[in-house]
């Protein structure tokens, strides 16, 4: 693996599990979702689109994506679809320390276990 | 966490995996009708658009990612992202059963052991509070 594949990787994975992290605080500082009709779900998007946080999230998820594409354009698609599997460990992480989640063990087995079968299933 | 919070969240996880398993699916039937994809000029990126986005199963595929990212955001209004995120990943096991059952679609053996692997992770992820920032 060259420093360039290692760099995107790491990229890609961080830029994805912080978008996600940046959707979660958006979607906290709204509050639980109790009324799911449509008007109301849709002003809960609404008021959601125009936090900062959600901007943040789109932009990472977009960094993320293109990062995603220009790795796909000289490495093996086999290879980095399931390496980019590391993104569930790296937003565990994310949890903990920047959303002050707490993961028990068993979490994180469970967080290690779908990372490891993810890549299996995507290295075919 | 109460019964009705555990439950809505498990509805949502559900609608999760269906929803972005069945729109990765909608998308793959779009562009495999489409075909593959030879960009030779500015003509030829137009005309794959026109057939991209006057394909009913890439219109289907975009509703269902856009219902995805709806249930998403709801579900992350209330659960830990170290819990939706990797039981969401059930998405990974739907997509080669149904390629397996419904479209008699061969699964190489080392899928079969990543699938097993991701149930087990699922499983243990599913037995933990689906909640761990609330003030008690």
């Amino acid at each position: 693996m060259t420093l360039r594949t290692a760099l995107f990787l790491a990229l890609t994975a961080l830029a994805n599990s912080g978008g996600e992290i940046a959707v979660t605080r958006a979607m906290k500082d709204i509050g639980e979702v109790k009324d799911f009709e449509l008007a109301a779900l849709l002003t809960v998007f609404k008021r959601a689109f125009r936090s900062g946080w959600m901007r943040l999230a789109i932009g990472l998820l977009a960094v993320g994506f293109f990062s995603l594409l220009a790795l796909l354009s000289w490495a093996d698609v086999s290879f980095v679809i399931p390496a980019t599997a590391s993104t569930y460990v790296v937003g565990g992480l994310g949890a903990k320390f920047l959303l002050g989640e707490r993961l028990s063990s068993a979490r994180w087995a469970g967080i290690v276990l779908v990372s490891v079968g993810v890549a299996l299933v995507c290295a075919g | 966490m109460d019964f009705s919070l555990r439950l809505k969240t498990y509805i949502c996880l559900v609608l999760i995996v269906l929803f972005s398993s069945s729109g990765n699916i909608f998308l793959s039937q779009g562009m495999k009708q489409i075909g593959a994809v030879r960009l030779g000029s500015t003509m030829d990126l137009v005309r794959l658009l026109a057939r991209i986005f006057t394909s009913g199963w890439i219109w289907m595929g975009i509703a269902a990612l856009l219902l995805f990212l709806g249930c998403f955001m709801v579900v992350l209004s209330w659960a830990d992202y170290s819990f939706v995120s990797p039981a969401s990943a059930s998405a990974y096991i739907v997509v080669p059963l149904v390629g397996h059952f419904l479209l008699g679609e061969k699964v190489p053996h080392l899928h079969w052991l990543g699938i097993m692997i991701i149930c087990v992770g699922v499983g243990l992820v599913r037995h933990t509070a689906p909640e761990t920032t609330r003030a008690k």
